[in-house]
């Protein structure tokens, strides 16, 4: 049966959710672990992502160099990713090699070895990435940003991880994070494609019902007090040119508000995806900002967003400051819109113009089993995936009135950082 | 139960091709199982029209398109486009400028309408373009800072030196800054024309309805001034090892790009340098040169191979992004794998997991209307017939080991090889 999904829960507590989709022959499967970068004290930062590259290095059954070819032989596609909440690996692959990626999972989600050779090398494997990250202006801003806006919640630090971090883990803290938070009780595993979902039910029992279910793995209970006034920071560079950045909390997922704030954003700065997985953007051409600021040339560049979160993250919009400008004037530009979404309501019929961009996104990702597989799972880490079948039906209760009011209370100037990029102005040669 | 899907790959029975009477191709191929619709296509205006005082004028060009028409200013265009979640973008390549866009179906006639004021009627509004440019000209700032970019366009600056591919599409600051709006419009009125124009339209809508639906925009369109591509001059490979340095200060990662020339597309051993690409630098985790430099040595998070193939020349190239302290030692080690590539080849097992993997991926890379748009453009732009993709399968597995050894052998040699290193 084409489109229901099902959902169930198997006896050691994995969740299970299936989506019949024949247009094409292939399946994609994920599975979700509810752990992420918020789970990390200090002098552990970066553990959730260093345990997503380990489970790449191997199991008795599956050793790594077998591992990394057995998807790539089936013509397949298989990746991972770690964020503040969690942590997914997905395979994508031709419908009747599916198994592969079933057992594998049901394997690594136990057995994986940890070899300390690996640790090792992996360790600088990753140094390496977060040296990438750091040659980026914007990866700066952003970690000076959290670390500012953060003083008591783990979204304090990158999902990377502090350097030092990075160079004083262990392998056995490693393997601690893992077997805490990689059991069938802390994950959901969702699959979208070319099956049937009685007989891929039964498989998945198959192989995941014997692991036993795991002790619920601890959290960290750090919420982060209210803010007390406005932030400002600068960092400098290299470069010649100058990024603002203004963060503002943005609701947590069960927050009513985050809907509004959907809208508002779609208006202020064009429409952000609502999964962090997508089938592709709309441009920003006709936003509030890209016209109050990119053209009056007060800036070349203007993009905002805000992620969907299980505690309230930020909503950040990057100014890239137009070369014969200024932080200043920019951000004077960015209050007057800021102070007009306070003061006057929004016509109806831009509520109407967010709903159709959110239906031409949604439409844009069913083009891809991945991508409808992904929605599956990662609606279950903060909702379930009722969240994404009503969302358009959300957006449409919205009222010009909500907005204001959202602007009202979320957009204060006492509640937000202000961050600016400095270069240096030197420049290659 | 399984569901059949004779059609998932595109062959002669679902792929319309028709030409209309002032040159212009249409390509399409139908998917309803999802509302939207993506076109994509390109005509000959890439930068090998642009002299190297103005290089940058095809792109510049290309991007100003969608910033004003004679019916539409820039808002009224994006104003169209974004109220209905629709996109279009313009750039320029080296050999043509491109288009793509995508829509819900419903909306695909407003889409072919802006396309067409934006090829034939663009304005060139003096705000737009000096907008634009400030645009471009941070743009090539902020590459200047990118090791990544630095060290490829370093790179095919050795590889294609005196030949138009060792010139960035994009230009310099210098070029970009020496463009005027007049050169603008004269590009744009002498090579935009229907001749040569290439147009893919995939997703929920008949063909017949896709031709239809381009005809009422573009057949009317003349340029009997559309000079013909400029012939490309004969590439001569490096008869020595060459290494080139660019020094960004304050960064904590350098980039690497090593390698050599590669085999244009329609070249026989573009196949079988393809799957040896694979084996070499992408197969798994990044092929040999990911398991020897990543995961072997954990020098790098990214270490991989990529064989560019197009009309002209091609490159063949291994890329890697690690500490400043360890570039000599990463440079060795991809010697080092380049040398046994070109020694001892691939063994039989290594080709028969590529040649799966080629095959296998199919499905996959064609499953979304863009994956689709620009598998028909390549079939219309290297003529490899409608049916390309239906005997691709036994074009992959025809491929030996003793294949991937002459091409490797005919391109690769590790004491002739650009390297171009670009950080701290």
């Amino acid at each position: 049966m084409a489109g229901a999904i099902i959902k169930t829960k198997l006896n050691n507590g994995l969740s299970v959710l299936l989506k019949e989709i024949h247009t094409a022959p292939l399946i994609s499967s994920w599975i979700w672990y509810r752990v992420g970068s918020k789970d990390e004290p200090t002098g552990l930062t970066g553990i959730s992502h260093w345990v997503e590259h380990m489970q790449f290095k191997g199991t008795p059954t599956y050793p790594s160099v077998i591992l990394d070819k057995s998807i790539s032989r089936e013509g397949g596609m298989w990746n991972a990713f770690t964020y503040l909440d969690w942590t997914t690996f997905l395979e994508t692959l031709p419908a009747d090699k599916i198994d592969l990626a079933l057992s594998l999972e049901a394997d690594r989600m136990v057995n994986s070895l940890y070899e300390p050779g690996e640790v090792a090398s992996e360790r600088t494997v990753i140094i390496s990435e977060r040296e990438g990250s750091e040659n980026e202006p914007l990866f700066k801003l952003n970690e000076a940003i959290q670390s500012t806006a953060f003083t008591v919640h783990p979204y304090h630090h990158e999902v990377i991880g502090d350097m030092a971090d990075l160079h004083s883990i262990t392998r056995d803290n490693l393997y601690e994070h893992y077997h805490s938070y990689y059991t069938p009780n802390n994950a959901v595993l969702a699959l979208a494609g070319d099956f049937n979902s009685k007989a891929m039910l039964e498989r998945i029992r198959t192989l995941y019902e014997s692991i036993p279910a795991g002790e619920a793995p601890a959290r960290l209970n750090r919420p982060e007090p209210p803010v007390r006034g406005e932030h400002r920071l600068s960092i400098e560079g290299p470069g010649e040119t100058t990024y603002l950045q203004i963060a503002y909390r943005f609701p947590a997922a069960a927050d009513p508000d985050l809907f509004p704030f959907m809208v508002l954003d779609s208006l202020l700065s064009g429409p952000s995806n609502p999964s962090a997985f997508s089938g592709g953007g709309i441009s920003n051409k006709t936003s509030r900002l890209y016209r109050a600021l990119v053209d009056k040339d007060l800036a070349v560049g203007v993009s905002g967003s805000g992620q969907v979160t299980i505690d309230p993250f930020l909503y950040a919009t990057t100014i890239t400051v137009h070369p014969k400008s200024n932080p200043d004037d920019s951000l004077l530009a960015f209050d007057a819109e800021i102070k007009r979404l306070q003061d006057e309501f929004i016509p109806e019929s831009d509520i109407l113009r967010a709903i159709k961009q959110a239906r031409a996104i949604f439409a844009y990702g069913t083009e891809n089993i991945t991508y409808q597989a992904a929605w599956l799972g990662f609606s279950e880490m903060f909702a379930d995936y009722k969240w994404f079948e009503s969302y358009l039906e959300k957006l449409a209760e919205v009222t010009p009135g909500d907005i204001q009011r959202v602007a009202q209370t979320w957009l204060l100037p006492q509640k937000r950082l202000v961050g600016t990029y400095l270069p240096d102005g030197k420049v290659s040669e | 139960m399984k569901t059949k899907h004779q059609h998932s790959l595109p062959g002669p029975a679902d792929i319309h091709r028709f030409q209309t009477l002032n040159g212009i191709t249409i390509l399409s191929r139908s998917n309803f199982n999802s509302p939207s619709v993506v076109i994509s296509g390109y005509l000959p205006a890439g930068s090998l029209f642009d002299s190297d005082g103005q290089l940058g004028l095809a792109d510049f060009t290309a991007m100003t398109l969608t910033r004003g028409s004679l019916t539409r200013d820039f808002q009224g265009i994006h104003n169209a486009l974004e109220s209905c979640g629709a996109n279009l973008g313009m750039s320029a390549g080296t050999h043509t400028a491109s288009f793509s866009g995508r829509c819900l179906a419903e909306d695909l006639p407003l889409l072919l309408d802006l396309l067409s004021e934006s090829l034939r009627q663009p304005s060139f509004d003096s705000a737009q373009v000096e907008k634009l440019r400030a645009q471009l000209l941070t743009g090539l700032s902020i590459r200047a800072q990118d090791t990544g970019e630095m060290a490829s366009l370093s790179f095919d600056q050795i590889l294609f030196a005196g030949h138009p591919y060792s010139r960035p599409e994009d230009g310099y600051p210098a070029t970009i800054k020496s463009i005027t709006r007049q050169d603008l419009k004269d590009f744009h009125q002498l090579h935009y024309g229907p001749t040569g124009l290439v147009i893919s339209i995939v997703g929920a809508i008949k063909p017949e309805d896709a031709v239809a639906q381009v005809q009422r925009v573009l057949a009317d369109w003349e340029n009997p001034f559309q000079p013909e591509l400029p012939l490309l001059p004969v590439f001569t490979p490096l008869k020595k090892r060459k290494t080139q340095r660019v020094h960004i200060p304050g960064k904590s990662q350098s980039d690497l790009v090593m390698g050599s020339s590669g085999p244009k597309r329609l070249d026989p051993e573009f196949l079988p340098a393809s799957l040896g690409n694979s084996v070499l630098g992408q197969f798994g985790m990044m092929g040999r040169i990911g398991d020897v430099v990543r995961e072997k040595s954990g020098l790098a998070y990214y270490a991989y191979s990529s064989l560019n193939a197009g009309i002209g020349p091609g490159s063949w190239e291994v890329s890697a992004g690690v500490n400043p302290t360890n570039v000599r030692k990463a440079i060795d080690l991809i010697k080092g794998e380049i040398t046994s590539f070109v020694t001892n080849g691939v063994s039989p097992d290594e080709l028969a997991d590529s040649q799966a993997n080629f095959i296998g991926r199919l499905p996959l890379s064609l499953e979304s209307n863009a994956g689709v748009a620009g598998a028909l453009l390549n079939i219309e732009r290297y003529d490899l017939g409608l049916d390309y993709y239906l005997h691709y399968p036994d074009l992959v597995r025809g491929v030996t080991p003793l294949d991937v050894l002459a091409a490797a052998r005919k391109y690769l040699d590790p004491e002739k090889l650009a390297i171009a290193i670009a950080g701290p």
